[in-house]
């Protein structure tokens, strides 16, 4: 099995973002891997380290600019074999670069340089844009079954076995048999962090450049950003007495029981 | 980040550290986040580092920074080796200190000195599994540490003996090797300092119990016996005599990795106090916008801000092959004052909240203390940049 691991360079999610005259201020802000691109990666190496997959690589992918290097390193020194940059310096998150965009460009990665893919693992969404959609569309786009906000991975005969997130609890579903893609919620795993050895290794490994203008992608934005803006700071609440008051708020102005 | 156009003209600044460094900082920060943060206050009030997180150390490759890749170890530079004392520590200083011994002192010695012979028998297992200790310190012998009282006697053409007693010792109670400072010809006075490397499985050696202290409570320090210890003349580290020379050097550059512990103190006081000062409220208003502790709060981050400048200046003299030692001094001069300090105020800062055991920020104000202490007192850090200083001006 061959797997395609998506790694978007977004915000830290640590940082308390800044709006500026053009959207989020991302000068001088600490970035990071995507928080869901990490749990890919992390579903990628184990599903390596399972001998039962049978998986001969892992491929980590990242669009954007020239620093995607960094966080392609993180893949790879989480146990990624090699990677590919595509390099573009169109911002991601959402401003310029969108979705459909971002699935084209895997697309064209799928079907023209690595074409026995098997698996495409991707975030559910990226924290920056919160989109969600590069997947589905990707899935679309290939014509390839798909199971989004996975819980759980496993192998299933040919295919896979997926837990899903859903509101009301998780639904599993079979994907019968590869090529597929995969989108990765919150609790399939909890990333590793790079270790020592592995961040050494991961210096002899390959990462090609691509630039994003000669896959033959419109990289347009279809959508445009009228506005960006922050929150209204929350009001301030106020203390109630017991119980019973806090009931017949909730029900007479809050509205939240009846 | 590094490879702008800048770079080709400019000295690139002290504080940019190099992909790998930022990567290993990552990883090690992570790591203690993870792992050694939910264990902290067990493993201070057991006092004892859980051979779990030990285990890890190793694994991880935080006990290998400089050991090379054909022993078993990362490989890597000495002001990775600092970043990664600094980040533990900003977590748990008593282990961070059992890195920096380890690293700083026991492994460069035996990569500096050691012959073949020892380097294929220890560097291997010290990179793998093998903790290790310093063993310089006498009950009598502190910071006139050439002193000591300890000797080694030829015993035979191809063995010595060794008695005496070390006390202070870091890492005792978890160490397989041992680096031991013995005066092989007491009449030559500091001329016959000689080093060894023993193991601690050795017959004659005894570890003793640990000493009760003020902080650093997870960190063992032990007396250690040598009672006619026998070791062959091939665990005699570097040439005989030069023991003194050796020792002067390894601590020479081991006191920036302490700075660096104690910068990592002082950071993971910021880590507590910062927020806590965003949250609390008083007088209707949060105490990070009361204007005097502003004043001090700034105040401090800038005298952090220096020492950790200082720490990685002397790093990358030391790595470019300049002198550093008066710079080393400084800094870790500095960055022991600094972090006291810090540590002290955070508590004050915090007012009750800060004198409780639930913040951990009186623990790193008594883990912080003893900086001024080991790897040279601050009075002979100023004594080694006073000496250098005369020099500097007796044309
Ligand atoms: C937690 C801990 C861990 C340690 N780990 C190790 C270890 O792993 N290995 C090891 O070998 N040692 C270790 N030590 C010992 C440490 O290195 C010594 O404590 C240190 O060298 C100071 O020696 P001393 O305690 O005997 O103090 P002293 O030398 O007695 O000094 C007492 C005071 O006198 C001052 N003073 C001394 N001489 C002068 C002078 N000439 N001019 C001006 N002032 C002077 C000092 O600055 C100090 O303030 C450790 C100590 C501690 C507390």
């Amino acid at each position: 099995m061959k797997i395609l691991v998506g790694v978007k360079r977004v915000v830290d999610y640590a940082v308390k973002v800044r709006v500026g005259a053009n959207g989020v201020e991302l000068k001088n802000v600490k970035m990071s891997m995507n928080p869901f691109c990490e749990i890919a990666t992390e579903a990628a190496v184990r599903l390596k380290e399972n001998k039962a997959a049978n998986v001969s690589e892992v491929v980590a992918v990242s669009v954007g600019p020239k620093q995607c290097q960094d966080t392609l390193r993180t893949a790879l020194a989480m146990g990624c074999d090699r990677a590919i940059h595509v390099k573009t310096d169109l911002r991601g998150d959402y401003m310029e670069l969108q979705s459909d965009s971002v699935a084209k460009i895997f697309q064209k990665i799928v079907e023209e340089k690595e074409q026995n893919t098997d698996l495409v693992l991707l975030g559910k969404q990226s924290i920056d844009s919160d989109c969600g959609q590069v997947g589905p569309m990707l899935a679309g786009f290939l014509n390839y079954p798909q199971a989004t906000f996975a819980a759980n991975i496993d192998l299933d005969g040919d295919g896979l076995k997926v837990e899903r997130e859903t509101d009301s609890g998780t639904e599993t579903i079979k994907i019968p048999s590869l090529p597929a893609v995969i989108t990765c919620d919150l609790r399939l795993n909890e990333p590793r962090y790079a270790t020592l050895p592995n961040i050494m290794k991961a210096k002899k490994k390959k990462i090609d450049t691509i630039d994003a203008n000669d896959l033959g992608v419109d990289l347009t934005a279809k959508n445009k950003v009228l506005e960006v803006y922050e929150p209204p700071p929350r009001k301030e609440g106020i203390v109630v007495e017991d119980v019973d008051e806090l009931i017949a708020k909730l029900k007479n102005e809050a509205g939240l029981l009846q | 980040m590094s490879s702008s156009a800048v770079d080709k003209f400019f000295p690139s600044p002290i504080t940019l550290l190099t992909e790998d460094e930022r990567m290993i900082k990552e990883s090690v920060r992570k790591w203690a986040i993870k792992d050694l943060k939910p264990r902290l206050q067990e493993m201070e009030t057991n006092e004892c580092i859980y051979p779990s997180v030990i285990q890890k150390l190793f694994e991880n490759g935080y006990m290998s920074m400089e050991i090379n890749e054909k022993y078993g170890g990362i490989g890597t530079n000495f002001t990775s080796a600092c970043i990664a004392i600094q980040e533990i520590s900003r977590i748990d200083p008593s282990v961070a200190l059992m890195v920096d011994v380890h690293n700083t002192l026991v492994v460069n010695m035996i990569r500096f000195w050691g012959s073949d012979y020892l380097k294929d028998k220890y560097l291997p297992k010290l990179a793998k599994d093998s903790v290790s200790s310093f063993c310089l310190s006498e009950a009598n012998a502190g910071s006139d540490a050439f002193s000591m009282k300890t000797q080694a006697y030829r015993s035979s053409d191809n063995l010595f003996t060794i008695n005496g007693t070390k006390s202070w010792i870091t890492n005792a109670k978890e160490a397989e090797v041992l680096i031991v400072f013995c005066n092989v010809n007491p009449s030559e006075g500091y001329k016959g300092i000689t080093a060894f490397v023993v193991d601690t499985d050795t017959e004659g050696v005894n570890i003793g119990v640990r000493e009760k202290k003020l902080g650093l409570k997870a960190s063992s320090t032990c007396q250690i016996v040598f009672d006619n210890v026998i070791v062959d003349a091939s665990q005699m580290l570097g040439e005989l005599g030069k023991g003194y020379e050796y020792c002067i050097k390894i601590l020479n550059e081991g006191r920036i990795g302490i700075a660096s512990q104690q910068i990592g103190i002082a950071k993971g006081c910021f880590d507590v106090v910062m927020p806590y000062l965003n949250e609390r409220e008083q007088f209707g208003m949060k105490l990070a916008d009361m204007p005097s502790l502003q004043q001090q709060y700034a105040q401090a981050a800038t005298e952090l801000y220096a020492a950790e400048v200082m720490m990685l200046n002397a790093c990358r003299l030391k790595e470019n092959g300049l002198p550093f030692v008066k710079e080393a001094a400084m800094s870790k001069l500095f960055a022991s004052q600094v972090s006291e300090k810090i540590c002290s105020q955070s508590i004050e800062w915090m007012g009750a909240v800060g004198y409780s055991t639930d913040y951990k920020v009186e623990k790193f104000f008594r883990d912080c203390k003893v900086g001024s202490i080991y790897e040279g007192s601050s009075n002979i850090q100023r004594q080694t940049i006073a000496k250098i200083m005369k020099s500097e001006y007796s044309h």
